[in-house]
């Protein structure tokens, strides 16, 4: 049996790990329908859907945990943004399919480094949840890696939407690496992966595509945004959450 | 390089899924693709989504050549009268087991 | 005296049952009336995917949310079947997505209604995939043998989509007030576009008897709506829901649902363009075909780039 502290803790990690997830999966859906061609839009909506199903089995864990009453539903559709704790990155605009894959490579490559250690965690759901989540995320990697060779190496105008991307999206990474008393006490725990072990991994990594998609290295050692971890959003987040959880929100007693 | 004003929808790709390992490929359908991984992913993507396979086949669509259905008469009907070619034409005496299992 | 004796030969092979293939020898305007069907089939999935993705970020939970999404997914896959189809007779995607684009094209009617309430994913998934299934299980049975394959396939597929409509449905019947009257709303919305769907009557349809003379159609228009009309009141029935027809009445000798008189008017009003929604969902599939034109092209000019490095 987990401690109280850890058992606060782990709601609190796992809340993130959903947050990010699903508010990712929310932006990634608005391209359903969208899409440049017929077949990215059913590969960018597989992945929404991977992220979806991550999302919605740390919620159901969440809920687990909880000693109330609570489905990860209501985790979803119940809280303001002030008490959503996802990262700034997964929040913002679509703009355009070069924001789009940049955010998603800058997810894919933290997630794959995360999951590669996660599978080693001490908590069994944690690490069943790894496991299965990994196997998504190699293909989500292989998915953005090639777009960013393809638009890196296509035209000049695809070469500088995509350079506009990263240099835009590159000041949000950082908060990937965010860590505070929660991490202190899962990492103690055997529970939770160190993230900081493989931060300079992470981005070698990233240069490295970069460099393969005829782009300049960027500087790991900038300002970068945060804020998200603890609540302070962009003005994004407010009208996700409006959008995704007014219909459960106007009628709270009703079940869909 | 591409032609301004012209759309692209990218070359036809022909795939071929192999439903579990072991068994032969077969042709599920196709997806357009710039080139070979791409077909690969496309291909994955769109016929893939209920587990249907195990490993794909990406082949450009022009770079299969079909008979016609004018070749159908003499590419396939010299076989019909070859019934030596199955088992069922031989006679083996009773009592003797000569198949292999 | 060539082409008649070859006509002979061809309509012999469809009334024998079997199955034309691409390479195949075909009367010009039977290969022109089938890019015409499966264009517009096509071109229906995908605009079809606008109504209802209207509602994947609203969906009210988690479980509806990946259900929703999995659908609307679907028929972006069953449009690229389609297109696939299509281009076996040697139309290309770029000229069919040309003319859908720049109006030529039609689709089907109903996505011009727009989805107003979730009631309205209950609804389209329904009646509008069920009528659309009626229509397509149909289709397996058409002579020509890509677009039979596509039908094998899509409806094995949409095997979900109309049981999950019908179960938003339920549920909201089973639930508050307002949700039941948000169902019986969505059904007073879309139970006459849903019938329209299937077309004019055959005796008014200018494509149906050359289609079903050539087995391009296995069914007419009103035997099929009758079909899904006997097959669906029952269900409304199931859930209390009340049918908006006035005239409906079952007859006991056919052991069919009679239903009233379809105004035709505003259908050919919508197909013209007079919907409420075909100027935003024109609007829509343009705006995703412009932006992702320098898409297309880095990848074409990436492959290209490649191929001449290798050679």
């Amino acid at each position: 049996m987990y401690t109280d502290e850890i058992k606060e803790a782990q709601k609190e990690y796992l809340l993130r790990l959903a947050d990010d997830r699903m508010i990712l999966s929310q932006r990634l859906s608005e391209l359903c329908g969208h899409g440049p061609i017929l077949e990215e839009d059913i590969a960018l909506t597989n992945i929404s859907l991977d992220l979806l199903g991550q999302a919605k089995l740390y919620y159901e864990k969440v809920a687990e945990l909880s000693d109330e009453e609570v489905t990860a539903d209501d985790w979803v559709f119940f809280r303001d943004e002030r008490e959503y704790w996802n990262v700034l990155l997964v929040e913002l605009d679509n703009e355009d399919f070069a924001h789009t894959i940049v955010k998603q490579l800058i997810f894919d490559v933290f997630e794959i480094l995360l999951y590669g250690e996660m599978i080693n965690s001490k908590d069994a759901d944690l690490k069943a949840i790894a496991e299965k989540s990994i196997k998504e995320t190699k293909y989500h990697l292989r998915h953005s890696h090639e777009w960013m060779l393809r638009l890196g190496g296509g035209t000049e105008e695809s070469n500088r939407r995509l350079r506009d991307a990263i240099e835009f999206l590159w000041q949000y990474t950082g908060e990937l690496f965010y860590t505070d008393e929660v991490d202190d006490i899962l990492v103690g725990a055997g529970i939770a992966p160190d993230v900081s072990k493989f931060r300079d991994e992470y981005y070698k990594t990233l240069n490295k595509i970069l460099v393969e998609s005829e782009l300049e290295e960027m500087d790991p050692n900038v300002w970068m945004q945060s804020g998200g971890r603890d609540g302070r959003h962009t003005e994004y987040m407010g009208h996700i959450l409006a959008t995704m959880q007014y219909l459960p929100r106007s009628m709270p007693d009703a079940q869909w | 390089m591409t032609t301004e004003n012209k759309d692209t929808q990218w070359p036809l790709w022909e795939v071929f899924l192999q439903v579990k390992s072991g068994r032969p490929y077969g042709h599920v359908g196709s997806v357009h693709a710039a080139d070979a991984e791409q077909a690969l992913q496309n291909a994955r993507d769109v016929y893939t989504r209920r587990q249907e396979g195990t490993a794909i086949w990406v082949v450009p669509a022009d770079a299969i050549t079909a008979s016609t259905p004018e070749d159908m008469g003499p590419f396939f009907d010299p076989a019909n009268d070859k019934v030596y070619r199955h088992p069922t034409f031989y006679k083996i005496p009773k009592g003797v087991n000569v198949d292999v299992h | 005296m060539e082409d008649l004796k070859r006509l002979e030969e061809f309509q012999a092979k469809i009334d024998a049952g079997e199955k034309i293939e691409p390479k195949d020898w075909m009367p010009d305007a039977y290969r022109k009336n089938l890019i015409r069907m499966m264009s517009q089939h096509a071109h229906s999935e995908i605009v079809g995917m606008l109504p209802e993705g209207n509602w994947i970020q609203r969906a009210p939970s988690l479980r509806r949310k990946l259900i929703a999404t999995a659908k609307v997914q679907d028929e972006a896959g069953h449009g690229l079947y389609l297109y696939s189809a299509a281009e076996t007779l040697g139309a290309s995607r770029e000229e069919l997505l040309e003319a859908l684009h720049n109006g030529k094209a039609k689709y089907s009617s109903i996505f011009n209604y727009p989805t107003l309430t979730w009631a309205d994913m209950g609804a389209v998934g329904w009646l509008v995939d069920g009528a659309a299934m009626v229509n397509q299980v149909s289709l397996i049975g058409t002579s020509y043998g890509p677009y039979s394959r596509a039908m094998v396939r899509i409806c094995r597929e949409e095997a979900f989509h109309n049981r999950q409509g019908y179960e938003i449905i339920a549920e909201l019947c089973n639930g508050t007030e307002e949700q039941k009257e948000m169902a019986q709303d969505a059904l007073n919305r879309w139970w006459w576009p849903s019938i329209m769907m299937f077309g004019p009557s055959d005796a008014d349809s200018p494509h149906s008897e050359q289609a079903l003379k050539w087995g391009i159609k296995a069914e007419g228009n009103d035997s099929l709506r009758q079909k899904f009309i006997t097959m669906t009141v029952p269900q409304a029935h199931a859930r209390g829901l009340t049918i908006p027809d006035p005239d409906l009445k079952y007859n006991e000798e056919t052991k069919q649902w009679e239903f009233g008189e379809v105004d035709w008017d505003e259908f050919f009003n919508v197909i013209k363009g007079n919907g409420i929604m075909n100027r935003k969902r024109l609007k829509d599939r343009n705006a995703a075909h412009d932006n992702g034109k320098w898409v297309r092209d880095a990848a074409a000019a990436y492959a290209l780039k490649k191929k001449t490095k290798v050679a």
